[in-house]
């Protein structure tokens, strides 16, 4: 059963590399998804960062109750909490349901309505019209998400610890340049690029594939969703199992 | 033309077409009626090739399409339109750019010349003022005039519809009916459609093919039908006692008919 549903999900992937029938109308396609998926959740993304930020700082703050550790210490883990963790994982997560739902049932319908055999009667590859340019489009906006919530979670962060009395804006800032690693960015990005991947082909798998009716497009898609999170959790484990090794 | 050579398909031990052999004529509305379940949808996805024949032939003009590959069949894929159930138009499209999609992705014409394409075959389909309307809007029998107009746009030679007036009232169905008779025959297009609708059978039937639990059980004209002994045939057509009443006085006119003049 996991088998065949995962080779099934490497054929849909082979699938998609065909030449395009035409071009201009695959960047078409290409440019809708990069607006559909960042443009439709700059919002939720920019929300949770300001709270995740926020919470980190005062979290933070509570554990450091040593009087011997200088406050700027505070900055300088909410820092690496939001580069390492944070930023990635929970926007990641929060995407596969904004945007793996969206893709899950998008595809779904077009399946069920038949949509995509009207496609391919046309003599159009469905696989790598309707799929390649979601997964392309995440590779690119997800990874720009991440970095907008990592500025605006730190920044955050800091407006909370001042409105909170924790640390002034000076000492946060100080905390922020201290043991800076330039390799935690490319740690979290090589996080967002591996998420982005999972956030739009699995749901684009499950969607693709949907039989029946709209009963089986709502199980699809939160399936889609359950399944990617798993995939993200167990993706961030392994990475940094695999590239945080020394520390 | 289209050529079926002993078409079998099954899904699973489900045998679903068990040999099916007939030709489509071109410039011609090609029926296949039958009961739900019979397996018209399935034998009209083997002949677009969204299904894949387990065994038998499907030529167009003489060319095997089914043994064809992927790549080998975008050829013919071109000169297939096709209509479907629920019309499938895409959603994030208006009317116009979903007949000008096929337009867009296989043609070199500049917008102008696509936008006249368009807004003549959504007149052939008369349907002049929903150009800007999204699917959700309009109704049941405008969406199968868009999916008409979609099918048509690349003038192909081969049209297929599946249920083409499931879910219309009789008038629109009727209205549906004779537009794809009408441009069957303006464009001497092999058109083939799925129905289990009497009134399409008898006012657009040229050619029947009547498939009866995956066989091919009858086949002729409507002109044919109302003098088939056919047991089954008779029992799908004529299964209301007004349509069996209406038979026999129609039987009756023509010998009369014959009587008179002969
Ligand atoms: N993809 C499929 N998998 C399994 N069985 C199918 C599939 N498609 C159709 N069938 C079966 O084939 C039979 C014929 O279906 P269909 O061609 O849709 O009938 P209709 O004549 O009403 O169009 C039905 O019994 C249906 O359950
Ligand atoms: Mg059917």
């Amino acid at each position: 059963m996991l088998l065949t549903h995962i080779g099934r999900y490497m054929l849909m992937l082979k699938g998609m590399f065909t030449r395009p029938e035409n071009w201009r109308m695959y960047w078409k396609e290409f440019m809708r998804q990069c607006v559909d998926i960042g443009i439709g959740s700059l919002s939720i993304v920019l929300i949770i960062s300001v709270f995740i930020g926020g919470v980190s700082t005062i979290q933070t703050a509570y554990q450091l109750v040593s009087p011997i550790i200088p406050k700027s210490t505070i900055g300088q883990v909410v820092r690496d909490t939001m580069i390492l963790e944070f930023c990635p994982t929970i926007t990641s997560i929060v995407l596969a349901g904004v945007v793996g739902s969206k893709i899950a049932s998008e595809l779904g319908n077009m399946r069920v309505s038949e949509q995509i055999d009207a496609l391919e009667i046309m003599g159009i590859n469905t696989k790598s019209y309707l799929i390649l340019p979601k997964i392309l489009a995440a590779l690119l906006v997800v990874p720009m998400l991440v970095v907008i919530s990592g500025f605006v979670g730190i920044w955050s962060g800091k407006i909370a610890g001042v409105v909170s009395g924790i640390l002034s804006a000076q000492q946060y800032m100080q905390g922020l340049v201290l043991e800076f690693k330039p390799f935690n960015i490319v740690f979290a990005l090589a996080k967002s690029y591996t998420f982005a991947f999972i956030i739009s082909s699995i749901p684009a798998y499950f969607g693709y594939h949907v039989q029946g009716g709209a009963l089986e497009i709502g199980q699809a898609s939160t399936k889609a969703v359950v399944i990617s999170c798993i995939l993200i959790l167990l993706a961030d484990y392994g990475l940094a199992a695999l590239l945080l090794k020394n520390g | 033309m289209i050529e079926l050579k002993n078409v079998c398909k099954r899904f699973g031990d489900k045998e679903i077409l068990k040999g099916i052999s007939a030709i489509m004529e071109a410039g011609k509305a090609n029926l296949i009626i039958g009961a739900s379940g019979s397996g018209k949808t399935v034998l009209m996805k083997c002949m677009v090739g969204l299904l894949e024949v387990d065994a038998g032939e499907i030529l167009y003009d003489g060319i095997s399409f089914s043994s064809m590959s992927n790549a080998e069949r975008k050829h013919i894929r071109k000169e297939i339109g096709m209509l479907f159930q629920g019309a499938a138009l895409f959603d994030s499209m208006t009317v116009e750019q979903n007949v000008m999609f096929p337009l867009e992705m296989f043609s070199n014409l500049s917008y102008r010349e696509r936008k006249k394409r368009v807004d003549a075959c959504l007149a052939r389909v008369n349907l002049q003022d929903a150009h800007k309307k999204y699917p959700a809007e309009i109704s049941g029998g405008m969406k199968k005039r868009v999916g008409i107009a979609r099918a048509i746009v690349l003038n192909p030679k081969y049209l297929f519809c599946d249920e083409p007036n499931s879910g219309l009232d009789p008038q629109t169905s009727m209205l549906i009916d004779k537009l794809i008779h009408e441009i069957t025959v303006e464009y001497n297009i092999t058109t083939v459609i799925n129905t289990h609708d009497m009134n399409s059978v008898m006012e657009i039937g040229d050619h029947i093919v009547y498939l009866y639990e995956g066989k091919k059980q009858w086949e002729g004209s409507n002109k044919d039908i109302i003098f088939s002994k056919d047991e089954k045939l008779n029992q799908f057509i004529f299964a209301s006692q007004f349509l069996q009443d209406a038979k026999e006085m129609r039987q009756q006119e023509l010998l009369n008919q014959r009587s008179g003049t002969g």
